[in-house]
């Protein structure tokens, strides 16, 4: 038995369409770079270049945020659970223009 | 990045997105999309289908800039991910306005943007409700590429 890490819904993708895995590991940074050396394209979507957890990725040990305990130190042990929680922003501040050629919405009926 | 499914909406829903996003004007609105996602469905399955039944309104946490910030919290997704499971669906994507903007994501959104989800944003000019659209963040971050909204006009399956 090792440590199970939740994978979130948006990220399965990059995971072999599974939402957990188990990793052999002691610190919670050891985990996710265990499932990171798993599953490559997993990294850019949790970690930034610069190698740190992105401030969106939120991180649990069996539903203690990481970020009260010992950040990516947090000892795990077998048994244990990892929760990998994405938080959401946004906001307008039009900083760059994207393109659309399919913006407006359609009332034609759905493709079955 | 392979073509992004149409995102599929009844008139209601649609309705209710701009609804929130006058209510909260000059403010941000915000919200979980519940739905289905059928990319991964069954063998013979044409053209993969999102389809949004349900949201789960949020208040936007960010009190220091709401007219052009929003913020959902780690516990707010945790809370719209119970709703979705119990409806037997699941978070497909979020909603949000731009007051008196454009109905198009910004830098700031495509830097805090999740892969896989839908990020459906209404523009509120004035008050008014206007163009609703709908993105996705391309695989390798760079880049978001809008998703066509389907419309329907009688109810949705619930």
């Amino acid at each position: 038995m090792g440590v199970k890490v939740i994978i979130p819904t948006p990220l399965r993708v990059y995971a072999g369409k599974r939402d957990s895995t188990e990793v052999k590991a002691g610190t919670v940074g050891e985990a996710l770079g265990r499932l990171t050396a798993e599953f490559g394209d997993l990294r850019k979507h949790l970690f930034t270049e610069e190698g740190k957890l992105r401030s969106f990725v939120n991180v649990y040990v069996n539903d203690e945020d990481i970020r009260y305990l010992a950040k990516e130190n947090t000892p795990t042990k077998d048994g244990d659970t990892i929760s990998i929680v994405p938080s959401i922003a946004g906001g307008s501040c039009l900083l760059h223009d994207y393109g659309c050629s399919c913006h407006r919405s359609s009332t034609s009926s759905f493709r079955a | 990045m392979a073509t992004p499914p149409t995102l599929k909406i009844s008139a209601e829903i649609a309705q209710q997105i701009r609804q929130h996003g006058a209510q909260t004007y000059p403010h941000e609105c915000c919200g979980a999309l519940l739905g289905r996602d059928d990319a991964d469905g069954d063998v013979g399955v044409q053209f993969p289908m999102r389809e949004i039944v349900a949201l789960f309104p949020l208040t936007n946490r960010r009190e220091d800039s709401p007219h052009n910030r929003f913020s959902v919290t780690a516990e707010d997704v945790r809370d719209a991910e119970k709703a979705a499971r119990e409806k037997k669906l699941e978070v497909v994507g979020w909603y949000h306005s731009h007051p008196d903007h454009p109905a198009r994501p910004s830098q700031y959104d495509r830097e805090h943007a999740w892969p896989w989800y839908s990020y459906v944003i209404v523009s509120v000019a004035n008050g008014e409700p206007l163009e609703m659209t709908s993105w996705r963040l391309s695989d390798d971050r760079s880049e978001y590429a809008c998703e066509e909204i389907a419309i329907r006009d009688r109810a949705a399956r619930s």
